[in-house]
């Protein structure tokens, strides 16, 4: 996997769900387009709602890395 | 999210934390993957919105035993009342007050959140919730 330097990120760990999600909502609402945004999460639920809620809104899952307690998700805002 | 998703309607019947705050977490997600939401406030959840009580204690539902119930009371979350807020500030989110709940509390319009958006009887919802019905 390509590292990508992200434009913005955002540490959600300790985050009940969907927290997480929705910080990456808000920050991919206010991003602009190419924009990739990182979120760190040590929710459980994240792991299934981050990448499900990127196919739905047609952005781009560009990298999930686990880390101790926690993944880092890497977001391209694709449109 | 062009793709036209299917309208969850949730009624909300009881006032506690617990139940407001699965139902909450339901209504987010619903929201977030580009459903539009129906909520219905009827008895005990309609009172727990009133403005003055919005962010106070509403216990918790009788299920939660003993040794459970400080799991859920200690859990980090966000409070019920913003994930609405957060619900309505991602998607298509509409939160109406039962008519008939309304006069048994003697509640005016007024009296309640601003999460609320309106007063409706039962078959003015029913117009909208066309879609799955959930009742918590």
């Amino acid at each position: 996997m390509i590292a990508v330097q992200p434009t913005k990120s955002i540490d959600a760990r300790g985050m009940a769900c969907p927290g997480p999600l929705m910080a990456l909502i808000g920050a991919i609402r206010q991003g602009k387009v190419s924009d990739v945004i990182e979120v760190w999460s040590s929710d459980q639920g994240s792991k299934t709602d981050i990448p499900a809620w990127v196919t739905k809104a047609r952005h781009e899952l560009v990298s999930v890395v686990e880390e101790n307690g926690y993944a880092r998700f890497s977001i391209r805002k694709a449109r | 999210m062009e793709e036209e998703e299917e309208t969850l309607s949730l009624v909300l019947f009881s006032g506690t934390d617990d139940k407001l705050s699965a139902a909450a977490v339901l209504a987010v997600g619903a929201a977030a993957m580009g459903r539009t939401v129906n909520v219905f406030l009827q008895y005990y959840a309609l009172d727990a919105f009133r403005a003055d009580r919005i962010s106070g204690d509403h216990a918790l539902s009788p299920e939660a035993t003993a040794q459970q119930a400080p799991s859920v009371k200690n859990h980090p979350g966000t409070h019920w009342s913003e994930l609405f807020r957060q619900a309505k500030e991602v998607g298509e989110v509409s939160v109406h007050a039962c008519a008939l709940s309304m006069e048994m509390f003697e509640l005016e319009k007024a009296d309640l959140d601003s999460l609320v958006d309106d007063v409706e009887g039962v078959a003015a919802f029913m117009a909208d919730a066309t879609g799955p019905m959930v009742f918590i």
